[in-house]
C-alpha cells in the first residue's frame, strides 16, 4: 500500500511540474506609434516648415498633429478576441502618448491579428464621457453628434493663387444635418489591421502612420478645395475614412 | 549633593528642548481642499496642487492678506491686487498697468481664476514661468511694477508685527523667505474658482438661454462660423481656454513676440495664450495688449480684421478674406452668450 501511495505520490508531482512548464506566461505589450512622409520621417522636429508635397502636388506644412486609438484587439488562432478597453491620445505636437502600454496584460502566443479602431467606435464616442479628452479640448460639437475628434492635422498650404493657406484636416464621425439630430451618413472611425503577430515576453510594435497617405490613397486629396471647416463636412470625413485605411503599418517588433 | 541639583537641571533643560523641537516637527497647518465645483468634477481633469504646497487655511489666508499688501512693492504703494482687482475679475480695466514708477508695462494684465486647472502650469501671457508659485516671483521684482528685491521684502516682512506668526502658523516657521511667500501667496490664487456663470447654471438645469443666447452658443460651436471651440473650449471644457498659445492674427508684424521670445523659436512668434472667456463683462479691455476696449472690437477682428503672418495659427479660418464674416445678428448672439459666462457671484465673493 505504501508503495502505491509512494508511486502516486511521484507521479502527482511529475504532473504537476510538467504543468507548470506549460504554463502561459502573461505580458506587457507596447505599441509604439513613429510617422513618416513617404518614408522620411517625420516628428514635431519638422513642424511649422512647408516642407512636405502632397500626392495633389501641393506644399504643405504640419503645425498640430494628435489622434486617438483605442480597443486594442488581439485574435487568438481559434478565433477569440482580446479587446483592451482602454484608449491612446497620440499627441506629435508635443511628443507625448507616442508609447502606449495598457495595463491589461497578454498571453505568449501567436495572435492571427493585431488591430486597433482609429477614432473611437460609436459606442464608446459618448460626449463628455472621458475628463482626460475634455481637458484637452478634443471634442465635437454636439450640433455635429458629440464625442470626439479621432484626429487633428493643422498645417499650412501652397494655395493656387502661391499664397500660404491654413488647412484643419480634422477626422469626426461624419455627420449631416447639423444640429439637435444630426444624421450619420456611415461610420467613419475604422479598424486598423496590422496582421499576425507572436507576443513573447513584454513585446513592443513598432506601429508607423505614413501621413502622406491622408492625402493620397484612394482619393487624391485636394487642399485646395477641401482645407477648411471640413468637419460638418460628411464627405470630407468619408474621403478621410477610406484614405485612413492605408495609413498605418506595422514595421517591427521587438 | 550639588552635583545632583545639576543633573535634574540638566535633564529639565534636555526635556524643555526636546519638546520646543517636537512641538516644530509635528506642526501642521489645517488642510483645506480646494472645493471644487460640479461641473469641474464632472468634466475635467483635477486640479494641480503642488506636492509641497498643499492649500491650508493658514497658508490661503496668509496669501490673501500678502496679495492685498503693498509691503511687497519697493515704496509699499503697491500690492498684486492693485492690477488684480476682484471687481475685475483679479485683472483691472487699463490697457496697461503702471507700476510704482509710474511707467505702464508692455501687456494687459491677466485675471486670475482657475488656475489651478492650467494643466501644463505655464503662466503669463507668453508661458514664461512654469507653475503658479514661480509665477509669484517676478512681479515683486519687475522695475515696471512692484520694483523691490526680494531680500528687503523677507526684511520687510520679518520684522513686521504679525507676519513672523503667520508664517508660523501657515509653514511651521517664522523665518520668512519669497520661497514661503510665493507659496501662500500661490494658495490663495488657486482658490480663486469662478464656476458660478449663467451658462454654469444652464449646463446644471438651474437656468436657460434666451434664443439669442443659444443661436451665439451655436455660433461659438459651428465649424462654419465662429469656430471659437478649438481654442476656448465648449460646455464639456467649463474653462473656457485651452490654456495653449496660438497667434490669432492681431498683427502682421510683431513689435512683441511673445511666446517666440521665451522659447526662441521663430514658429512661435506672436503666440500669446488663449485667455478664458468666463468673466469678459468685468475683464476689459481685451488680447495681450488690450487693443480691443469694447466685446464688439474682439469680435470684429476674427469676423473681419485677421492680419496674415507665418505664425498665424491655421485655425483662424478664411484670413485672405480677414475672418470669418459673421453677420450682425450673429456678432450680437455670439456676444450675448459670451455674457452668460460672466460670473458675478465670483466678483461679489471676493470683493471686500
Amino acid at each position: 500500500m505504501d508503495r502505491i501511495a509512494s508511486i502516486l505520490l511521484v507521479f502527482s508531482l511529475l504532473f504537476s511540474c510538467s504543468s507548470d512548464d506549460e504554463k502561459v506566461k502573461d505580458v506587457t505589450i507596447n505599441l509604439n506609434f513613429s510617422h513618416v512622409w513617404d518614408g522620411e520621417s517625420v516628428s514635431n522636429t519638422d513642424f511649422n516648415t512647408i516642407k512636405f508635397t502632397n500626392a495633389n502636388g501641393e506644399e504643405l506644412s504640419i503645425e498640430r498633429l494628435r489622434y486617438l486609438i483605442s480597443d486594442v484587439t488581439l485574435k487568438t488562432v481559434n478565433g477569440a478576441s482580446i479587446v483592451i478597453d482602454a484608449y491612446n491620445l497620440v499627441d506629435v505636437t508635443n511628443n507625448t502618448n507616442l508609447n502606449f502600454t495598457p495595463s491589461t496584460t497578454i498571453s505568449e502566443g501567436t495572435y492571427s491579428s493585431l488591430s486597433f479602431t482609429f477614432g473611437f467606435k460609436n459606442e464608446k464616442n459618448i460626449d463628455a464621457a472621458y475628463q482626460d479628452l475634455n481637458s484637452v479640448s478634443f471634442g465635437v460639437p454636439a450640433m455635429l453628434g458629440g464625442g470626439y475628434h479621432y484626429m487633428q492635422m493643422d498645417g499650412k498650404f501652397i494655395n493656387n493663387l502661391d499664397q500660404e493657406q491654413g488647412y484643419n484636416y480634422h477626422a469626426i464621425r461624419a455627420a449631416d444635418n447639423p444640429g439637435a439630430n444630426p444624421t450619420f451618413p456611415q461610420d467613419t472611425f475604422f479598424k486598423v489591421d496590422l496582421g499576425s503577430v507572436t507576443v513573447s515576453g513584454d513585446t513592443t510594435f513598432n506601429i508607423e502612420m505614413n501621413i502622406a497617405e491622408w492625402f493620397k490613397t484612394p482619393h487624391t486629396w485636394d487642399l485646395n478645395v477641401l482645407n477648411q471647416a471640413l468637419m460638418p463636412n460628411s464627405s470630407a470625413q468619408i474621403i478621410m475614412h477610406d484614405n485612413g485605411q492605408s495609413v498605418f503599418s506595422l514595421k517591427s517588433t521587438n | 549633593m550639588k552635583n545632583w541639583v545639576l543633573y535634574i537641571c540638566y535633564f529639565f533643560i534636555f526635556i524643555c528642548f526636546s519638546c520646543s523641537n517636537e512641538t516644530i516637527d509635528n506642526y501642521s497647518p489645517t488642510p483645506s481642499p480646494l472645493e471644487i465645483p460640479q461641473l469641474f468634477q464632472e468634466k475635467i481633469l483635477a486640479p494641480v496642487i503642488p506636492i509641497d504646497n498643499p492649500q491650508t487655511v493658514e497658508g490661503i489666508a496668509l496669501g490673501k492678506k500678502l496679495f492685498f499688501d503693498p509691503i511687497l512693492s519697493a515704496n509699499q504703494t503697491q500690492a498684486c491686487a492693485d492690477c488684480h482687482a476682484p471687481e475685475n475679475a483679479f485683472t483691472d480695466n487699463d490697457r496697461f498697468s503702471d507700476g510704482i514708477n509710474g511707467i505702464l508695462g508692455i501687456r494687459n494684465s491677466m485675471p486670475l481664476f482657475n488656475l489651478a486647472w492650467n494643466y501644463d502650469e505655464k503662466f503669463f501671457w507668453d508661458g514664461k514661468s512654469f507653475s503658479l508659485e514661480q509665477q509669484a516671483f517676478l512681479p515683486v521684482v519687475d522695475i515696471n511694477e512692484m520694483g523691490d528685491t526680494w531680500q528687503n521684502v523677507e526684511q520687510k516682512l520679518q520684522n513686521h508685527s504679525e507676519y513672523p506668526e503667520l508664517f508660523n502658523q501657515a509653514f511651521g516657521t517664522s523665518q520668512i523667505d519669497s520661497i514661503l511667500v510665493t507659496k501662500a501667496i500661490a494658495q490663495f490664487e488657486r482658490t480663486l474658482i469662478s464656476a458660478n456663470s449663467k451658462f454654469d447654471k444652464f449646463l446644471l438645469g438651474e437656468a436657460s438661454l434666451t434664443p439669442e443666447e443659444q443661436n451665439g452658443f451655436n455660433v461659438f460651436m459651428d465649424e462654419n462660423r465662429g469656430d471659437c471651440f478649438h481654442c476656448h473650449g465648449s460646455e464639456n471644457n467649463p474653462l473656457w481656454t485651452d490654456n495653449l498659445f496660438h497667434n490669432n492674427g492681431l498683427d502682421s508684424e510683431f513689435s512683441d513676440l511673445g511666446l517666440g521670445a521665451i522659447t526662441g523659436d521663430p514658429a512661435d512668434n506672436g503666440k500669446f495664450k488663449s485667455p478664458s472667456l468666463r468673466n469678459l463683462a468685468f475683464t476689459a479691455p481685451y488680447m495681450h495688449d488690450g487693443r480691443f476696449s469694447i466685446l464688439e472690437d474682439v469680435i470684429n477682428h476674427y469676423s473681419e480684421g485677421l492680419q496674415n503672418s507665418p505664425t498665424i495659427d491655421p485655425l483662424m479660418k478664411k484670413v485672405a478674406q480677414g475672418g470669418v464674416q459673421l453677420t450682425e445678428k450673429d456678432k450680437a448672439d455670439l456676444k450675448a452668450f459670451l455674457s452668460t459666462l460672466s460670473d458675478l457671484d465670483f466678483i461679489k465673493t471676493f470683493k471686500n
